[in-house]
């Protein structure tokens, strides 16, 4: 085992005695338990990670949590799941971890693309806007599409999407609490204490392994005695103590919505080398709170000067958290480049851990303060009026370049300082997204030069640095008073809250905004501002010559804020640039708008287990199972499986379905016709409801007796139909379409409680509650008639269209006498749990006489040949019962029903509307497409309109030839005439007829 | 054919159930007969007289009497469980009882499954796709509601601190159990 070169001898909260080797790129490497990727690499002394996304140019990251833009790395799991774009400085390492590093080929260290880093001259901001738009003669975007886009797709972009399907799953938890702290930093943990000693339900979720934000890398500070880890441990022993409370680490919360609703993605296995397959990777919490506490903290803000990109340049704090926190020096020779207090304080840290820090540049005039003190008691030089104008190295930093600021603010060159670290600290940007997500606004704070969370509009509240509160004392305080509040609006009584004594450096927060100044040619320097989408001080400066002037253009047109990050340490500089070019104030440029998620959230989290099998519900009869063991084909039919046909031995799906369509016409069928809607309609009004409602008149339909019904929207088309029976004065059995029967349902219970509220009338749906057996051909009746009990089968005593109660098979059944398929038929209603024993009896009876079971498609075929519609096949939404040949329907006396105003509409009543009609083509073996388009001539002229379209084309087995249903235009008039249906190839000619080809005087009803 | 006796083959026969003492049991209920009814309060009123068990009138509360229980539904309507065998009879007696009093009562014995969730992480289960709050001041034994466990509607009653019992359409019972075996994975590591 090799031991990690930049390594401190002691100290940091990672755990020595357990050495974890991990791949980057490849290589292997040893790391501690407790280490993210980034330090582990750090430790090894690896700062290249990886390369920017649009000049390639090499990066180190620069800091050490989810706000990092640059150190992006794609792991690979152990079950060979691969996550692109994670952030390193996220990424807890465990054994044989496999990390690899992006945007590059053939490897980090040398990439062939950094060749757009030399002709960055020539790729502005806005270049792809301007240059991919010709030539002109392939049209105005055929060329963007075909040449311009593949080729920038094959040269952007950041990970590799994953290939395969995700091999992990997914957790959904919705879930209530009285208080959700957001951020377990000081001033979360404050608000959870208080919060939770009152009573209320506290959830307090923090984005990283570990609760304690700035106290896991604090070794300073005192809080009432005790050190930062003493204090905090006793804290969270405290809070997990506390039965109200749920703690959440490594939960981040991405979004927050309406009614104080927030969502948390919780990582809950990416840090373990090999987890339970019962654990899901992660787990969405979709919480409802009462009240919310946000304590994000804040992000420390990058110095925008020239090359500041290079490997080495890093954020102050987040050295300091390297030290501190995973005990590993970032470098050995340090320069520290600043414009806040807290910069002076990482200084101090690397320091004590042996870094040498060589000079401390402070764009301030004259540093001072505690923490300047200290650092010039430790004999480390401060310069103030100090900028840095550059820096040297490719791989790494290796020197930079100092020059100081005169009286009249210009800088002349100073001197060179070697170093393999240069720390920058521009001051702190509140975390406001959440705030601002919530539609909270934010507000310009001119003393704290940031955004701060100004009118509320949700229940929330922001506590400590989040609300330009920095240091311990203020957040411990903030937490508390914020926890409290919250406590007591959610309805409980919170305790007073204890005062802490509090030892910490006092710091002045301040910091700087934008460009830093230097004497070099801003056109030929690049001094970075969003280093994940590579844009430059010279990009925002160009975009505001190029006339933007609002922040969202300039956004657009430079792609600042733009990338995975969204800006999360870019933000407010490229603002302050842009104000200062367009010589506005910086509120008034506005702010971006912040979005969910807060960082990149997996699709797994969101789809949770929606996915497979439980992607929807798959609905099945209580025949079902049945039709499994017979080898049925089934096709989806709304959520329902419906068995499409019955193959036996050696039939495709043509025979299978010509030989189930001859059985039925010449013996007898079963089809499982369970799907059907159904609707049980109760009350004395039941008639004069159905009446409204339905196109058909209802009230002299006497009990016992069947009428199909046509049901219309406002507009007068036709959306469902189906069988009703009168089964007492009081009580109608109605059926629906399978897909209908949802919509139809709520359909009639909005009429009922907004348009007829004072009919004494009550639905039910009864789908699910009767199984359904269609028994059709001439046999059926024989088939039935030994199992029936109390019912007379007879042709006199129960004709077409009446229904009767009874049993069968001694189980009670509603026995419908109907036909879908112009046969004798009936279809049986019996109780769902006897579904499948009542069938199986019909089944047995069936056999005997060679019948079989048949399927949705045989059923098709057979209606059509009989020119029964179906809704959604002969129906668009569009169609009314003229179009359909069924005005015989329509009840002509009645008042009113939904939809007929509409039907003497002008357009409704028009002689050329599109009709149903039979089509036959010439050859009787050519079956027409469905949805093919119908035409007058074989070779219509460009921009002839269609006459109309095919519904259904089927091979006949009763006809001996093909047939086809379709609306026409003055359909009905053109029977005899010849119509062309043009097709790929050729124009297939058609003769257009009646649309009942079988049986058209129906003598075949009565078996 | 009137020898013949066929047996109840409910939708959770087909279905393989989780059972795992740690996290959740879940069982199907057999042998119920359940009405849906819906009328006016007058109505519910006089039918809980012949039921024996008063029709709440209050939302998402619950009335049982031995196996015969009452579910508010909504405001006109209440799901009514009772034992198999005295489905006809109390149809009868309530038809009787009633009048010129209009109502709709209508049988839906079969159009549910019924099942029972019970065991400590029964609550927890249930939130991956009930967005209700399950905590026992919020859902209170004997509460009831029609709500949702993932995209399917349930009848969702809680008959114990860990027991919740399931009214789903036979349809939906596979989705259901699915969705709940999937849940309780994670508490049996």
């Amino acid at each position: 085992m090799s031991k990690a070169a930049f390594r401190t001898a002691t100290g940091g909260r990672i755990d020595r005695s357990h050495p974890v080797r991990f791949t980057f790129d490849g290589k292997s490497y040893t790391g501690f338990k407790g280490d993210t990727l980034a330090s582990a690499l750090l430790a090894n002394g690896v700062h290249l990670m990886g390369r920017s996304f649009k000049y390639h140019r090499p990066r180190g990251l620069i800091s050490a949590g989810s706000e990092e833009p640059n150190a992006l790395v794609g792991v690979i799991g152990a079950n060979g799941r691969e996550t692109p774009n994670l952030r390193a400085t996220q990424v807890e390492i465990y054994d044989g971890l496999v990390a690899e590093s992006q945007n590059r080929w053939p490897s980090l260290a040398f990439d062939a693309n950094a060749v757009n880093d030399l002709f960055w001259p020539l790729l502005p901001a806005g270049f792809y806007y301007k240059t991919f738009m010709g030539p002109r003669f392939l049209g105005a975007t055929r060329a963007w599409k075909a040449i311009y886009e593949p080729l920038i797709r094959q040269a952007a972009g950041l990970g590799r999407a994953p290939k395969s399907p995700d091999p992990d799953r997914y957790a959904n938890r919705f879930t209530h609490c009285d208080v959700l702290v957001i951020g377990g930093g000081l001033a979360g943990l404050s608000a959870a204490l208080a919060a939770s000693e009152s009573g209320a339900e506290v959830i307090l979720c923090d984005e990283q392994a570990e609760f304690g934000g700035s106290l896991l890398a604090d070794t300073r500070s005192r809080i009432d005695g005790q050190t930062a880890a003493e204090w905090l441990e006793k804290a969270l022993a405290t809070l997990s103590s506390r039965p109200n409370v749920r703690l959440l680490p490594r939960t981040q919360a991405f979004g927050y919505y309406a009614d104080n609703f927030v969502a948390l993605q919780e990582r809950v296995t990416d840090h373990i080398a090999s987890p339970s397959p019962n654990l899901p990777r992660e787990r969405l919490w979709q919480v409802r709170a009462k009240e919310v506490v946000i304590a994000t903290g804040a992000i420390e803000r990058p110095l925008v000067f020239p090359d500041n990109d290079r490997p080495g340049v890093v954020l102050a704090d987040a050295a300091r958290v390297f030290v501190n926190r995973y005990g590993v020096r970032p470098g050995n020779r340090a320069v520290v480049f600043t414009a806040c207090d807290t910069a002076y304080e990482a200084a101090l840290a690397l320091h004590e851990a042996g870094v040498d820090v060589r000079l401390i540049a402070d764009l301030r005039s004259a540093p001072s303060g505690p923490a300047v003190e200290a650092v010039r008691r430790a004999g480390i030089k401060v310069v103030g009026s100090a900028s840095i104008v550059g820096t040297s190295g490719r791989l790494r930093v290796r020197s930079v370049h100092l020059g100081m600021i005169d009286g009249d603010g210009k800088v002349v060159p100073y001197e060179h300082v070697d170093c393999d670290l240069l720390l920058m600290s521009g001051g702190w940007t509140p975390s406001v997204h959440l705030h601002s997500q919530s539609r909270g606004k934010v507000v310009w704070n001119e003393e704290a030069q940031a955004f701060l969370p100004g009118a509320h509009v949700q229940r929330e509240r922001s506590a400590g640095a989040c609300r330009g509160l920095f240091g311990l004392a203020a957040a411990l305080a903030d937490g508390a008073a914020a926890g409290n509040d919250a406590a007591e609006k959610a309805g409980f009584s919170p305790a007073s809250t204890a005062s802490h004594a509090v030892e910490e450096m006092a710091h002045a927060y301040t910091g700087f905004l934008g460009a830093c100044p230097h004497h070099r040619d801003p056109a030929r320097v690049k001094a970075f501002i969003d280093f994940q989408n590579d844009v430059t001080a010279k990009d925002l400066k160009l975009a505001t010559r190029e006339g933007f002037r609002s922040i969202e253009h300039v956004k657009r047109f430079t792609t600042t804020g733009m990338a995975t990050d969204q800006g999360k340490t870019s933000n407010v500089n490229a603002l302050s640039i842009v104000s200062d070019s367009i010589a506005k104030p910086l509120p008034a440029v506005g702010l971006t708008t912040f979005r969910p998620p807060y960082t990149p959230v997996t699709f797994g989290a969101l789809a949770g287990d929606r996915r497979g099998e439980l992607f929807d519900p798959v609905r099945t009869t209580p025949i079902h199972s049945w039709a499994v063991e017979r080898g049925a084909v089934f096709e989806d039919v709304s959520l329902w499986k419906r068995a499409r046909y019955f193959p036996r031995a050696g039939e495709d799906m043509h025979a299978a379905v010509s030989r189930e369509c001859r059985t039925v016409r010449a013996s007898v069928g079963l089809l499982d016709a369970s799907t059907l809607g159904k609707i049980e309609v109760v009350g004395p009004d039941a008639a004069e409801f159905l009446e409204r409602m339905y196109v058909n008149p209802w009230k002299k339909l006497q009990p016992g007796r069947c009428r199909y019904g046509l049901l219309l929207n406002e507009a007068g088309y036709v959306i469902d139909d189906g069988v009703a029976a009168r089964i007492a004065s009081d009580r109608f059995h109605v059926t629906t379409t399978t897909g209908g029967a949802p919509r139809v349902l709520a359909m009639m219970e909005d009429y009922l409680q907004t348009e007829f509220p004072e009919l004494k009338v009550w639905l039910t749906s009864t789908t699910e509650q009767w199984a359904v057996v269609a028994v059709q051909g001439p046999k059926a009746r024989e088939v039935l008639e030994p199992l029936v009990e109390g019912i007379d089968l007879s042709r006199e005593a129960f004709p077409h269209m009446a229904m009767r109660e009874g049993h069968i098979c001694g189980v009670p059944t509603r026995l419908f006498r109907v036909s879908f398929t112009g046969e004798l038929g009936y279809e049986v209603n019996v109780p769902g749990d006897y579904g499948r024993a009542v069938w199986e009896a019909i089944w047995a009876n069936v056999e005997k006489v060679g019948g079989c079971a048949y399927g949705t498609e045989a059923m098709h075929v057979l209606r059509a040949e009989k020119g029964f519609i179906i809704v959604g096949q002969e129906t668009d939404g569009t169609v009314t019962p003229d179009d359909l040949g069924l005005n015989w329907a329509i009840g002509k006396n009645k008042p009113d029903f939904v939809g007929k105003r509409s039907l003497t509409r002008p357009d409704l009543l028009k002689s050329d509307r599109k009709q149903l009609v039979g089509l036959i083509t010439e050859d009787p073996k050519t079956v027409l497409e469905e949805g093919a388009q119908i035409t007058r001539e074989v070779e219509p002229a460009k921009g002839t309109p269609a006459l109309g379209h095919v519904t259904s084309a089927y091979w006949s087995d009763a006809a001996g030839r093909s047939i086809a249903l379709a609306l026409v235009a003055s359909g009905r008039a053109r029977v005899g005439e010849t119509l062309y249906v043009p097709m790929p190839d050729k124009a297939i000619a058609v003769t257009v007829t009646s649309p009942v080809f079988y049986d058209p005087k129906g003598e075949r009803l009565d078996g | 054919m009137a020898d013949v006796q066929l047996r109840r083959r409910p939708a959770h026969a087909e279905l393989s159930l989780v059972a795992d003492e740690r996290s959740v049991r879940l069982e199907g209920i057999e042998g119920v007969s359940r009405f849906a009814v819906r009328g006016d309060p007058e109505a519910a009123t006089k039918i809980g007289q012949v039921f024996g068990v008063a029709l709440p009138m209050e939302p998402w509360r619950s009335a049982t009497d031995g196996s015969r229980a009452a579910l508010w539904q909504g405001p006109d309507e209440w799901l009514l469980l009772a034992g198999e065998g005295d489905a006809e009879a109390i149809t009868a007696q309530v038809a009787a009882a009633m009048g010129e009093t209009p109502y709709s009562w209508v049988d839906v014995s079969h159009r549910n499954t019924g099942l029972l969730l019970s065991g400590p992480h029964a609550a927890d289960v249930l939130n991956a796709g009930c967005p209700l709050p399950l905590d026992l001041a919020a859902f209170p034994v004997g509460k009831c509601t029609r709500t949702l466990l993932g995209k399917a509607e349930i009848v969702l009653w809680r008959t114990g601190e860990t027991e919740f019992r399931i009214e789903v359409w036979r349809s939906f019972a596979a989705y259901v159990a699915g969705v709940i075996a999937e849940a309780a994975r994670e508490h049996m590591v």
